[in-house]
């Protein structure tokens, strides 16, 4: 019949395809592995402490200071509601939400439920959801920083405790028991003054920014401008939106390059686009990185980011630490044993590191 | 495919805008001729030697060529959709990201960091293809036997791609660190043109060889302008309409590895985003009625181009990120305007419409 | 105005681009009668309602409505349905996911407010003094179709009007329904509403009309009293009886009908049936011979042909070709057993219409020969080129659209198409509709070319004086089931009309 002759000749041709598309490779011996890597171990190590419910030993759970109803000390494991966005948004929400998932397991205690989703409107659903069904714990990483008022409330008034992670929300502080997040401005400050401190003579920068409005952008973003604006030296060569995307990164790089603006930093708002704009300096031949022309600097804590400046063909990576799972596990414990954290807003501990001074010990700590 | 029969005294501009591919065409020229005006350098072309010392060429028209390459190849198979099912198939972007994330896990073999090859780069893209195949075929079937609208078919795709990409690959971000990976999306060793750039070539000549060898445009636009009338003459055209969402299977797959190809890594949000709009814009622009039936695939493979080079363009002038959109809108909807049938019928009347229309879209 | 009449029509005439649809056509409807439009496919029935209810506007002629003074002005559906002139048409035109009540009242309440109260009230009202079996807040679609049907007409009654044109109202009914919906038609009548009534169904016109109208070829044949027109005249007043005086081309082709065709069919189907509904039939053709389907539109004829091409899906029944068992399940089986089909439907299902007449000219050799066996450019010219030219095919080149010709053309197209496979057995369904009166004797004359070569051909068509010319055999449809088979003596035009008509000839 005809019909499978073209359907053969279709696959035919993707034979034909494929060989040409890399029909061109060598057969040059595939290159020896490079030096033995320490094998990716996963995220995170089960929280330390392998805790039994914490409630047998602390009869009495205290009334907190503002009379909410605490958790009823549970008799089995504890339930906590975790919503988190789209773990295949970046490497740095793979991190987070894969920590998240390893750390509110059976084995620590809990029984919990996970809820993926960048649509606010669909989160809130889910939380009303998870607070009807009685969680102990709403965990929760809002894709909005708006509209969860109402969500607070019926939480509270449920006796669910509601912990923020990663990304902050506008509502009194009274609403949540605690929130770890991230401190954006921070890292764009440390990042911005480690790279006043490499003094160079000009500042010629490729600002690659990530999706426009988003937390991570707006502190990342906010501390270079103010700087560009007060320095004489500092000039922005091109600053455009790459949406996180590497493909677009690297075009917007390739078109500063073909344009012949001179340039000599590339401060990319994450790591993926951080690899995008070093293709195409690899693509025009321009070096980069410790002895190179050109200063890389990304953000996040992506294992493999942390070996390109290991290896000095990045000069600095902001670590934004995805690991919040073990910060909050402990808040819980503590809140399980009556003791309410002593600061509501806990930030993760960020750091910048700096080629010259990353260590093999470093990246194994924090690299996801 | 074939020109209108035109009476003897027609001018040549009416002539001119009577032809399909003016409007690509036209647009093209507009964008080279407002680059050499503002800014002759944009067509200057260097050696530069890159990072592994080898010679490489550089330079704006080279990025374009480069950076059209998915797009142009997707237009085809989109074409081909468009022709035969009178829709087009807004799930490109997300099966990409499958077929990139298949080829990936086909070469690291599961791990996350493979500095090595598991598998023949051959054989990962082989996969690749009969797994975009197969997803082609999904939606073709869909549209075909269960006469599903081609957008609400192909939404499927579209919304759980992404996922069944990461899927794949259990929610790990894979890379590859073998260079030789990286030859399809970079450059070979010792040759100075993207070989992304003899990819797009090289699918080009196949589809110019199927659609002049085979029977695929005759049976593809007879399915899409009369099915009924098809089948009376012996074709099937539900298959045929199956036949041209694998092809575009087989398409997707290859812009799939390109791009994966081009870093040795996948993000499987943030891939090959918004590219479906980019492929549809693209058979529009070329010329292609969006209701199927006739089509011109050279139109759209010049309209995908015409896209790039405006993006080039605007990055070239550095048009605030926040406005590139709007900007780019904005051509988009001139250029949409002007090749609609209505707008073209006067144009061909009207002697001074193009001195107008170069402003405007400069 | 005559009196009594409630709707006169004068003079009307409507052309279209080389058509001319109506002319000078008259028409009367008196108050309190049901009054049937009748004619063949084309013939206008459908264009003068459609001038009548505004949907057309018309080239000349006067229209005049009881209680306006002066001709009246309809310039839209809307006008129709102000001065009184309601349509029910065959397909519903109601919402099926509104209440019958929401359905009697929509697009007709004034201002903003709704009163339900007012509106079911009235609805049970107009239901309950016609009859109709169906409560006001019930939803449509629970309905029946002929309750719906029936809604369709108390919307229309209840919004006053005085003329009610009912089109094809009845085909997708069963005979209680028709039954229900003919006692509400005569319950209308004696409220005085006047009545037209487009069926194609002569049993149903004989039971409930009052008088007929009968259209051809876009002019008026006659108004008559049912009583004086014996369903056979009517038949014969439809499809034209005057024979014309064009020359007997079946004896100048010189076939001699004394050759009596024997042996192996070329092609013999015995109770083949297929999805489209007609009732089994057995059907044979000779070498050489041309035979037809005849029947009134409706009938089933050119749902034989299509079960004979697997151009529907064959249900039940065996083929066999030159007294070999074939399987024909699809076209592409047939045409690879050398037949040929030129369907009824030209537009729809005959040419491919933005493509140029050399490509619709090869494509079914085209697909013969294969996907991966494309014609060269020249070849597929000289194919095109041969036939425009053997045909006489008026194109400005092979390159123009099939879609800019005429139909005649596009026609000549569609044969070429078919004959370019030289095709054992040809059928041609309807290869004379629409077109000039030349090119329809060209046809003629070509099929009976082709079976003095020695292929077969199937004919059919609306004009009984063409199948009379061309056909040796004629196979009668009657409600999708073959009532006859004429041959020799029989073949004269009273003979057809009888079996046509059936019922009142016995």
């Amino acid at each position: 019949m005809e019909m499978k002759k073209i359907l053969a000749l279709t696959l035919a041709l993707c034979l034909v395809l494929g060989l040409a598309a890399c029909g061109a490779k060598e057969d040059k011996p595939a290159e020896p592995a490079a030096p033995a890597e320490p094998a990716t171990e996963p995220a995170t190590e089960p929280a330390t402490e392998p805790t039994e419910p914490a409630a047998d030993s602390e009869p009495q759970p205290a009334p907190d200071a503002e009379g909410e109803p605490a958790p009823a000390p549970a008799e089995g494991p504890i339930k906590v509601g975790v919503i988190n966005n789209d773990p295949n948004e970046s490497g740095y929400r793979t991190a987070n939400d894969k920590a998240m998932r390893d750390t509110f397991t059976a084995e620590n205690g809990y029984e919990a439920t996970f809820y993926n989703n960048n649509d606010a409107a669909q989160q809130i659903a889910t939380a009303q959801q998870m607070i009807q069904d009685e969680v102990d714990f709403l965990l929760l990483s809002p894709g909005s920083t708006t509209g969860w008022d109402t969500v607070l409330q019926d939480a509270q008034a449920a006796g669910t405790r509601v912990i923020l992670f990663d990304r902050m929300l506008e509502a009194d502080e009274s609403l949540y028991a605690a929130a770890v997040v991230s401190n954006m401005p921070e890292e764009g400050e440390t990042a911005v003054q480690w790279l006043a401190d490499q003094g160079l003579e000009e500042y010629n920068i490729i600002h690659i920014q990530g999706h426009m409005g988003s937390d991570a952008q707006l502190g990342r973003t906010g501390a270079l401008d103010e700087k560009v604006n007060a320095e004489d030296n500092w000039n922005y060569v091109t600053q455009q939106t790459a949406d996180w995307d590497e493909a677009t990164a690297r075009t917007i790089t390739q078109s500063v390059i073909d344009s012949g603006k001179p340039f000599n930093v590339i401060y990319a708002e994450n790591n993926g686009m951080a690899r995008g704009a070093v293709a195409a300096l690899d693509a025009a031949g321009i070096t980069h990185g410790v002895d190179g022309d050109v200063i890389v600097m990304g953000f996040d804590s992506d294992k493999w980011a942390f070996e390109e400046v290991l290896a000095g063909r990045w000069n600095y990576m902001g670590l934004c630490n995805p690991l919040q799972a073990e910060t909050v596990d402990t808040i819980i414990k503590d809140l399980m044993a009556g003791k309410e954290p002593a600061e509501k807003i806990i930030y993760t501990p960020e750091q910048g590191f700096d080629a010259a001074t990353l260590t093999q010990a470093d990246v194994d700590m924090y690299g996801t | 495919m074939s020109e209108q029969i035109r009476k003897p005294e027609d001018s040549l501009w009416k002539r001119l805008t009577r032809q399909q591919l003016f409007i690509p065409v036209a647009a093209l020229l507009l964008l080279v001729v407002f680059n050499l005006v503002a800014d002759p350098s944009f067509f200057s072309v260097s050696i530069k030697e890159n990072s592994l010392g080898n010679p490489v060429l550089s330079g704006n028209i080279i990025s374009v060529l480069d950076n059209a390459s998915e797009l142009v190849i997707l237009a085809i198979g989109m074409t081909l959709v468009t022709a035969s099912s009178g829709g087009q198939d807004i799930s490109v972007g997300a099966t990409m990201a499958i077929a990139g994330s298949v080829i990936l896990r086909m070469v690291c073999g599961g791990e996350v960091t493979a500095d090595t090859l598991h598998m023949p780069i051959l054989l990962a893209v082989l996969v690749g293809i009969v797994v975009s195949m197969c997803f082609g075929a999904f939606n073709g079937a869909l549209v075909a036997y269960f006469k599903i609208q081609p957008m609400v078919a192909t939404l499927i795709m579209f919304t759980a791609g992404r996922s069944i990409a990461a899927w794949i690959n259990n929610n790990q971000l894979p890379i590859m660190n073998d260079i030789s990976f990286k030859y399809a999306g970079t450059f070979l060793p010792g040759i100075p043109v993207p070989t992304p750039i003899f990819i797009t070539i090289l699918m080009i000549v196949i589809f110019w060889l199927i659609l002049k060898f085979t029977n695929l445009g005759l049976y593809t636009q007879s399915v899409g302008i009369n099915a009924n009338s098809s089948r009376l003459n012996g074709l099937n055209p539900q298959m045929i309409k199956l036949l041209t969402y694998v092809i575009l299977g087989v398409c997707v797959a290859v812009a799939g590895f390109m791009r994966v190809s081009r870093s040795g890594s996948i993000n499987y949000s943030r891939i090959a985003e918004n590219i479906e709009m980019d492929a549809i814009l693209a058979v529009a622009l070329g010329g292609n009625d969006l209701s199927g039936g006739k089509f011109n695939i050279y139109g759209s493979i010049l309209g995908a181009y015409v896209i790039q080079f405006l993006t080039t363009t605007l990055y070239k002038y550095d048009v605030p990120s926040t406005a590139l959109p709007a900007y780019k809108a904005v051509v988009v909807i001139l250029l949409v305007v002007l090749s609609a049938p209505v707008v073209r019928e006067r144009m061909s009347r009207i002697k001074k419409a193009p001195v107008k229309t170069e402003k405007e879209v400069a | 105005m005559q009196k009594g009449a409630v709707l006169e029509m004068h003079g009307i005439c409507k052309y279209f681009p080389g058509v001319r649809a109506l002319q000078d056509v008259d028409f009367t409807l008196r108050t309190g009668e049901i009054h049937a439009l009748m004619g063949e496919n084309g013939a206008g029935k459908s264009t003068l309602i459609k001038v009548l209810t505004g949907v057309y506007g018309k080239d000349c002629g006067e229209i005049h409505i009881a209680g306006h003074e002066g001709p009246a002005v309809i310039r839209s559906p809307q006008d129709a349905q102000n001065i009184g002139i309601s349509t029910v048409y065959q397909e519903i035109t109601l919402c099926p996911n509104l209440t019958v009540a929401e359905n009697m009242f929509i697009g007709r309440t004034k201002g903003i407010g709704t009163n339900w109260k007012m509106m079911n009230r009235r609805t049970r009202e107009i239901l309950d003094s016609l009859g109709i079996p169906a409560t006001p807040k019930q939803q449509l679609g629970s309905c029946s179709i002929a309750v719906q049907q029936m809604v369709a007409i108390a919307r229309a009654v209840d919004m006053e009007c005085k003329v009610l044109i009912l089109d094809e109202p009845t085909s997708s009914l069963d005979e209680q329904e028709v039954e229900k919906l003919f006692g509400l038609m005569r319950d209308l009548r004696a409220k005085g509403v006047g009545i037209i009534f487009v069926t194609h169904f002569l049993d149903q016109v004989y039971a409930v009309c009052d008088r007929i109208t009968v259209l051809r070829d876009g002019q008026l044949v006659g108004e008559y009293v049912i009583e004086d027109l014996p369903r056979v005249q009517l038949v014969s007043k439809m499809l034209g009886k005057d024979l014309d005086d064009m020359a007997d081309i079946k004896k100048e082709s010189g076939i001699d009908e004394s050759v009596v065709l024997e042996g192996t069919p070329v092609l013999e189907a015995k109770g083949l049936c297929s999805n489209a509904g007609i009732k089994p039939f057995d059907f044979s053709i000779q070498k050489g011979e041309v035979n037809g389907f005849t029947g009134l539109l409706g009938s089933g004829r050119s749902e034989c042909v299509r079960a004979i091409f697997g151009a529907d899906r064959v249900t039940g029944g065996e083929v066999q070709m030159d007294g070999k068992s074939v399987k024909i399940k699809k076209p592409l089986d047939a045409m690879k057993n050398g037949i040929g089909y030129l369907p009824e439907d030209r537009k729809g299902d005959g040419i491919v219409g933005d493509l140029s007449v050399r490509e619709n000219i090869i494509l079914a050799l085209q697909v013969l020969k294969g996907f991966f066996k494309p014609f060269s450019r020249s070849q597929a010219e000289a194919f095109a080129d041969e036939y425009i030219k053997l045909l006489e095919i008026k194109t400005a080149s092979s390159d123009t659209p099939i879609k800019s010709l005429s139909g005649g053309n596009q026609q000549k197209c569609i044969l070429a198409r078919w004959l370019l496979t030289n095709p054992e057995y040809l059928i041609l369904d309807e290869p004379t509709r629409g077109i000039d009166i030349g090119t329809k004797i060209e046809i003629q004359k070509l099929v009976l070319k082709l079976a003095s070569e020695g292929k077969s051909v199937t004919f059919i068509s609306s004009e009984i004086d063409e199948m009379l010319r061309t056909c040796s055999r004629l196979v009668v449809m009657r409600d999708r089931k073959a009532v006859g088979e004429l041959t020799g003596e029989d073949l004269t035009q009273s003979k057809i009309m009888d079996t046509i008509a059936g019922g009142e000839a016995k």
